[in-house]
């Protein structure tokens, strides 16, 4: 049977159209929850944006975060693990004084997973960086590394882990954009506290998403990074500095 | 000029087994205070998550810079031919080996989790100059010990040269990799900055010669072996020109700094007000590591044998402040995060220059260090020759006889 | 030279007699006799395990490294073969661990003087709601598991 021109062409226009559609299809998918046998896609790429001009004098972000992952303190603010932190801020020149929340920034060119010597800070595919603490030697490089100062070093026994969220004693750790609860289609700690109990400052979003809401409030005003001159385009963006 | 012929420690002498002894104390100790550490883990330590890397990685990286420095001589003798440093390559090479498994036996005991080590070995981010530097190390060694048995073993002798040539660059590759460690990364005010790897080699030739001159100096008296005076006096001289460089090195870098509007932060912190630093810097790295020797050295107390190993050790001692002004001012310094802004709080101490003080067991771990590439050399010494039984004019003076006498 | 051959060939069949001896003794000790040392392998929920025993015997850490980098790496993040699963399962309710005297991991590793390292970072207790363990590591058993092959003392068998 041979096929006509016109079905030549009405069959390939389907096909092409088919194959332009295939990958809409599956984002379409993705603005669901991953399943847990999916692994993570480029497709994604995770941020977090931070509008500084609501955050105020308001620490449920912090509590939030520690709680939900277990970083406990023992009295020792410096060799305590801090995950998040707020940080106040005065302009040296006009005396204008802010707060802000700093966490790991999850750069897209994170400097703390060029120099980790073993491979275990890494930058997962949908742009999470996270600390591989099985094979973490603690050797804190990646601490010297990070021009965010967001990692710290477990400096003492833990006991009373989170399930979900294993840290131990010499290895190397920081905030991981909560990726358990990400990876079941939830927001992290911090987001969702400051939406229940704080000032409903932080939006977290799929940044490749173009229909995400934290892609159109990025879109809607300028935003920043901090420490922009290193062009390390970070995922967690602020807006107000 | 005769063959040369080497030696090692006399047998059944109880001033080297004294020495084994204090130096395998030491070594012990450190070991002791590094399974406290692991034990309790690094809260008992004066690290923290604003300056984490302390003593340890001081020591660790001085004697690393150091080991790679030693082997100077060797080079010097089978890479540019300079007859009156052949019969130092052994002591040189040995050297090498030991400082280098000595700095890297505290880097190891002061990790997280040194019983992680295969992983060290096995899993490896070539992106990471770390990586790079585990494998330039353990080359090192290989390298090294070949270098040792081409120049020990008379049937090998031939081969010197090509693999002196091999370790020559492979120890500048080395120091390069050590100084990249801080020169590659952008995070830091201190760091960041090209100079800093060739600053390192600059820094292992003067720490490496001073340390070979103490030890060549030591080895030879109290075996009863002569050092004549012009093997003493070229390296007397030669660590007088190498601490010269490092002071040039050090200016250049603080200069270029200065010039910079947003390095003037750190440039005041390790000049002009940061405390403990400053002194270090000043006092320690300018004053004592290098113009007190520099005048010692060019000057007619260099004649004094005393006087020499004075200033060599004022320089080992000049070298690990300007490390320890490095390594822990560069992290005290804080990062600048919020450009145009004060820090009027924060939980994690953002824009605070870092409290550190340095605990015993980090102090006692460095030392241990020493101790153990100290007891390794002296145990070396004693099994094999590595010793030449004499640098005396007549024997070790390529020129004797033809030149008049100098200094 | 005699007298040489003579004397090796002597020590060597004393050498052997003498494993010999230590062997029919450790037999007769076993067969048939209760062990002193053993582990205690129980489960706590459910008919059976994810695989079969035999297979988990010999296969357990195989399935567990190689899920832990599927999730971590991958965000891979499976029930079956997961490392929670496992403490789910398998922690003793009265404990609320895998860990202790009869703890279902430690009982076997203590056994067979295999240190492991999971629970110096992963909770060794089931996720009910996310409680942290009860009796929260027993007389500093984790460490001792992690870092010493102590066989037997913490069993209960005095030595």
């Amino acid at each position: 049977m041979s096929l006509s021109r016109r079905e030549f062409i009405g069959i390939s226009g389907a096909a092409v159209a088919g194959m332009a559609l295939a990958p809409g299809l599956r984002l379409v998918e993705l603005a669901r929850a991953r399943s847990p046998e999916e692994a993570a896609t480029r497709l994604q790429r995770w941020g977090l944006l931070v509008d500084i001009g609501k955050c105020h004098d308001c620490n449920a972000c912090v509590t939030a975060c520690h709680e939900e992952n277990g970083v406990t303190s023992h009295g020792r603010p410096a060799t305590d693990a801090q995950w998040i932190r707020k940080v106040e801020l005065k302009d040296k020149l006009t005396g204008y004084v802010e707060t802000l929340p700093v966490m790991c920034q999850h750069c897209a060119e994170p400097p703390c997973v060029d120099v980790c010597p073993t491979g275990a800070s890494f930058k997962r595919i949908d742009g999470i960086v996270l600390v591989d603490k099985h094979i973490c030697i603690g050797c804190r490089y990646c601490m010297m590394a990070c021009p965010y100062k967001a990692r710290s070093f477990v400096h003492e026994e833990t006991t009373n882990q989170k399930p979900h969220a294993p840290r131990g004693k010499g290895t190397v750790e920081s905030c991981t954009l909560c990726v358990h609860r990400v990876d079941a289609g939830r927001i992290p700690a911090c987001v969702e506290a400051c939406n229940k109990d704080g000032n409903k400052a932080m939006v977290f979003g799929d940044l490749k998403d173009p229909n995400s809401e934290i892609n159109k409030q990025l879109a809607s005003a300028p935003t920043t990074q901090l420490r922009p001159d290193l062009n390390l385009n970070t995922g967690v963006r602020y807006r107000g500095i | 000029m005769a063959h040369m012929q080497y030696g090692t420690i006399a047998p059944r002498s109880l001033g080297f087994y004294a020495v084994l002894g204090i130096l395998g104390a030491i070594t012990l100790a450190g070991l002791g205070a590094a399974l406290y550490m692991e034990h309790h883990g690094h809260w008992i330590t004066g690290m923290s998550n604003q300056v984490m890397w302390g003593v340890p990685h001081v020591f660790a990286v001085f004697l690393i810079v150091a080991a790679s420095g030693a082997l100077n001589v060797a080079s010097i003798a089978s890479v540019f031919g300079r007859q009156l440093y052949k019969p130092l390559a052994r002591l040189s090479g040995l050297l090498a080996i030991t400082l280098l498994a000595g700095g890297l036996a505290i880097l190891v005991l002061d990790l997280g989790r040194p019983d992680r080590l295969i992983e060290a070995m096995t899993y490896y981010n070539f992106k990471s100059i770390f990586a790079w530097n585990i494998y330039l190390y353990i080359g090192f060694f290989g390298i090294v010990i070949v270098y040792l048995w081409m120049m020990m073993e008379r049937r090998m002798n031939d081969y010197t040269k090509p693999v002196g040539m091999l370790a020559f660059i492979w120890r500048l590759t080395l120091t390069t990799g050590t100084g990249s460690i801080f020169g590659f990364l952008v995070a830091r005010d201190a760091y960041n900055s090209a100079i800093i790897a060739p600053m390192f080699i600059i820094m292992s030739f003067e720490f490496g010669l001073a340390i070979f001159l103490v030890v060549l100096m030591a080895g030879m008296r109290w075996t009863g072996r002569e050092l004549g005076d012009v093997v003493f006096g070229r390296l007397r001289n030669l660590l007088g020109v190498f601490v010269a460089a490092v002071l040039y090195f050090v200016t250049v870098y603080h200069l270029t700094n200065l010039y910079i509007t947003q390095r003037h932060g750190i440039e005041g912190f390790i000049l002009l007000n940061g405390g403990i630093y400053t002194k270090m810097f000043w006092l320690g790295q300018v004053i004592v590591g290098g113009v007190i020797p520099l005048i010692i050295l060019f000057s007619r107390l260099g004649k004094s044998r005393a006087l020499a190993a004075l200033a060599a050790i004022l320089v080992v001692l000049g070298g690990i402040a300007q490390i320890y002004v490095i390594i822990i001012g560069g992290q005290a310094y804080p990062m600048p995060l919020y450009p145009g802004k004060d820090i009027v709080s924060s939980s994690f101490f953002d824009g605070m220059v870092a409290v550190y003080s340095p605990s015993l067991p980090e102090v006692v771990l460095g030392i241990g260090g020493i101790g153990l590439a100290l007891v390794m050399a002296a145990f070396a010494m004693r099994v094999l020759p590595f010793l030449p039984q004499s640098l005396s004019d007549a024997d070790a003076d390529p020129h004797h006889g033809t030149r008049q006498a100098t200094t | 030279m005699n007298k040489i051959r003579r004397i090796v060939f002597g020590g060597m069949a004393v050498v052997a007699a003498g494993l010999l001896a230590v062997s029919a003794v450790l037999a007769a000790e076993t067969s048939g006799a209760k062990p002193a040392l053993g582990p205690t392998v129980k489960t706590y929920k459910g008919d059976k395990c994810v695989e079969d025993t035999d297979y988990m015997r010999r296969n357990h850490m195989k399935v567990i490294l190689h899920q832990r980098d599927e999730t971590m790496h991958r965000g891979i993040r499976t029930q079956k073969h997961s490392l929670k699963n496992c403490v789910d399962c398998h922690a003793d309710p009265k404990t609320n661990s895998v860990l202790g005297k009869d703890g279902f991991c430690e009982s076997c590793h203590v056994y067979t003087s295999v240190s492991i390292d999971c629970f110096t970072c992963h909770s060794a207790a089931p996720e009910k709601n996310g409680q942290p363990p009860k009796a929260a590591d027993p007389a500093g058993l984790k460490e001792k598991m992690r870092t010493s092959a102590v066989m037997g003392t913490i069993n209960g068998n005095q030595p």
